[in-house]
This record gives structure tokens, C-alpha cells and sequence, in this order.
């Protein structure tokens, strides 16, 4: 169902350490539409994610978030010691998706050659194609993608670019931020750094 | 309900790892080898402490892996993504509580077994002190999951977790010694109440806990 609203902020405002970091902040995301969040270091990218997932209450506002959705942020929260497909699997089961939905999330950013590796030696970048990979396992409609690109190679960009496009195609949406170009066709863009320029 | 079972199972499967039953039984009967040494070869002596030293080796072995239960989990954020999925804090505790108490209780019962006969335990005594464990280290259990809750994070948390644990756990210690001793049912019946009561409110103060490591 398209233009279905996915998340919305409401004159959200973000305290981090006693320091404002923004307010009045209004955003929506509907099913089928990506949102790329930028600015410069420590404007707030990262909260306004982790408020998104109701990891941080807003100082201010309010966000609406109707569906489950599914984060990645800078930690992995994949057991270390665990192969990768029992890993994921973990997570699969808790959300109640069927066992194929992660060998396709696998598939989808390479990742099968590696299903029996422990975690613990996967290089970086490997290891954010497996975060990226316990995303698209987990069925949720909304996405909140913490710097996904970082340390992807070029064709792990493109994996990435292609699971969202999939993501999007099948109703689903994305807020991402990010520092580089993450190929999202007919994305919107939030610059935080500006909009803060804006109320100071 | 769901989610507590597979938290339970997966802090099962992480203690398992760590060596399996083995861990936990060599460090019980190392305590309960130990204790003669230190007090001699008197065999009456021995039988009558032998319920005590089981139960500082069950509140030590509780410890042993406190600072694996929820730290890592807060460092590599499975925790948050426990959160997004909405599981509650409370459900978290519970389950790791639960996988925890597997993790280390039946290891030491089995363990108890051959300590009794290195105490000289009469069969009542060695009976009436697995039936106490068996009911009081659900408390040690959820003690140990709300200790390393309050100290995640911290430089030193082992340390402050014993130091946290220690004195709430002192009730169970004594009516657990008193019914593997001369106590019998009454002290029993305190040791259950208490558990029950310990076991009971943990998980709130865990969950807690683990919400104020969120930042």
C-alpha cells in the first residue's frame, strides 16, 4: 500500500548532554520513500535515528511510529563466538520470520559463503553487510540505517543500493544518514546542519 | 513470552561455550576440596559445616560469569535491538535470568554429590542440602542478572557486583545453610520465601537497570 505513513516527527527537539542539538524538527517517511539524513559530525544524525527507534526520548515533540521497525547502528549485535547464519537466526526467531527469510537476506548482500564463520572473524566491512543483512531478514517495513556504507566496498554499495531499491519497491521505506552517496533514486534529503542554522 | 524462552536458551547456549557443566562443578568442589585444608581432617566438624561450605561455593559460582551476563550484550548493542523489537527490559532480565540459572544450577547439584561425601555427609544431610539448593539458587541467579544490570558499563564491575550482591544474598545463605543443617523444614520453608521474593523482584530492578544504560 503505497503512501501509507511509516514514521512521522512532530516538532521533535534532541538534548544530548545538556546541549541542544536540534528542535522543531518535522519529518515524515511513507511506504516506498527514502529519507537520507546528513550534516556534519555530531549535528545529531545519529540521535535522531536512535529516536526514531525509540531508543531516546525526544526533549521535546513527539514521533509516531505505527509498525516495527529495524535498526542498524554502529554495534553489530551479532554474537561473536557464533556462526553468522545461527547469529542471524537468533534475531530471525524473535521476530518470527521463517528460516528462508535469511538465507534471501544472506544472498542479497553475499554473504552465504560465509554463513559458517564465526562472527568474530569477519572483517569490517563484512561485518556491516551482516548487520545490513539482519535488517532485510527481520520483515520490518521501516528501515533506520545508521551510516550503512561505511567500510563497503563498491560492490557491497551496490548490494546495498539494490536492497533498498527491492525494500522500496515492496512498500517499504528508509531513513539512512549518512556522508556519501548511498545511490537512493528519488530520495529527499534532511540537512540537519542547515536546519539548525535555521533556529539559531 | 516468546522472547523470554529464546533469551533463556541464548544465554544457555553462551554458558555452554564457556566449557560446558565443567566450569562450574570444578570450581564448586575446588571450594569444597579447600575447606578441609584449611580446617583439618575432623570429620564431625566437617559434616557439620559441610551445608555452609556449599552454599558459599553456590553463592561464588553464581558470580563467576557475572560480568558476561548482560555487559556485552549493552556493548554490542544487542541490547538496543532487543528494545526496537520492543521485549521488554523486565522479559530481558527474566530470560537471562532463567538461562543463567541453567547455566550453573544443575552443574552444581551434580557437584554436590561428590562434595557430601568429602564432608561426610550422612544421606538426610546430603539430601536435605540439594533440596535447598535447589530451591535457593533461582535467588543467587536473579541476584547475579540484577547485579551485572547496575554495573554494566562500569570500570570494576565484577568487584561492585560482588559487593552488591553479597549482602542482599546473605538471607538465603543463612536459612539455605540452616536447612541443609539442623534447620530442617522451617528454615526450609524461610529459604523458599525468601527466594521466591528475591527471585520475584529482581528481574524489575535488572530491567531498570538496563534501561538506564540507554544514553
Amino acid at each position: 500500500m503505497a503512501g501509507e505513513e511509516l514514521i512521522r516527527f512532530n516538532d521533535v527537539a534532541c538534548m544530548r548532554g545538556g546541549r541542544l542539538l536540534f528542535e522543531g524538527l518535522c519529518l515524515s517517511v511513507c511506504a516506498g520513500e527514502a529519507l537520507v539524513l546528513t550534516g556534519p559530525n555530531g549535528i545529531g544524525k545519529s540521535s535522531l535515528i536512535r529516536i526514531a527507534a525509540g531508543l531516546l526520548p525526544p526533549a521535546a515533540g513527539k514521533v509516531f511510529r505505527p509498525q516495527s521497525a529495524a535498526l542498524l547502528g554502529h554495534d553489530l549485535a551479532l554474537d561473536e563466538a557464533m556462526p553468522l547464519a545461527a547469529a542471524l537466526r537468533f534475531w530471525a526467531r524473535l521476530d518470527g520470520v521463517e528460516e528462508a527469510a535469511v538465507e534471501r537476506a544472506m544472498q542479497a548482500y553475499a554473504l552465504t559463503q560465509l554463513a559458517p564463520a564465526p562472527v568474530r572473524y569477519l572483517s569490517s566491512g563484512q561485518r556491516r553487510r551482516a548487520g545490513l543483512a539482519r535488517v532485510v531478514a527481520s520483515g520490518a517495513r521501516l528501515w533506520l540505517l545508521d551510516e550503512p556504507g561505511v567500510g563497503l566496498d563498491d560492490a557491497s554499495l551496490a548490494l546495498l543500493a539494490a536492497a533498498m531499491a527491492d525494500h522500496r519497491a515492496a512498500g517499504g521505506a528508509v531513513l539512512a544518514a549518512t556522508h556519501m552517496d548511498l545511490g537512493l533514486e528519488a530520495s529527499r534529503l534532511l540537512d540537519l546542519g542547515r536546519l539548525s542554522g535555521q533556529n539559531r | 513470552m516468546n522472547a523470554l524462552w529464546h533469551i533463556a536458551g541464548r544465554e544457555v547456549a553462551r554458558a555452554w561455550r564457556g566449557g560446558g557443566l565443567w566450569p562450574p562443578i570444578a570450581f564448586f568442589l575446588l571450594v569444597a576440596i579447600l575447606f578441609p585444608f584449611a580446617t583439618g581432617p575432623d570429620g564431625p566438624l566437617l559434616a557439620r559445616i559441610g551445608g555452609g561450605v556449599a552454599w558459599v561455593s553456590a553463592l561464588l559460582a553464581a558470580l563467576l560469569p557475572i560480568d558476561r551476563l548482560v555487559e556485552p550484550d549493552r556493548a554490542d548493542g544487542t541490547l538496543d535491538q532487543f528494545a526496537v523489537r520492543g521485549v521488554s527490559e523486565e522479559v530481558i532480565a527474566a530470560g537471562k535470568t532463567l538461562g543463567h540459572w541453567l547455566g550453573f544450577a544443575p552443574a552444581l547439584l551434580l557437584a554436590a554429590l561428590p562434595a557430601a561425601a568429602l564432608f561426610q555427609m550422612n544421606g538426610p544431610a546430603t539430601l536435605s542440602m540439594l533440596l535447598a539448593l535447589l530451591i535457593g539458587t533461582p535467588a543467587l541467579a536473579a541476584l547475579g542478572v540484577a547485579a551485572a544490570a547496575l554495573t554494566a558499563g562500569l570500570r570494576g564491575a565484577a568487584a561492585i557486583a560482588g559487593l552488591i550482591v553479597l549482602p542482599i544474598a546473605v538471607p538465603v545463605l543463612i536459612f539455605g545453610a540452616a536447612a541443609a543443617g539442623t534447620g530442617g523444614g522451617g528454615a526450609l520453608r524461610l529459604l523458599a520465601a525468601v527466594s521466591l521474593v528475591i527471585t520475584a523482584v529482581s528481574p524489575f530492578a535488572a530491567g531498570a537497570a538496563i534501561r538506564g544504560t540507554r544514553g
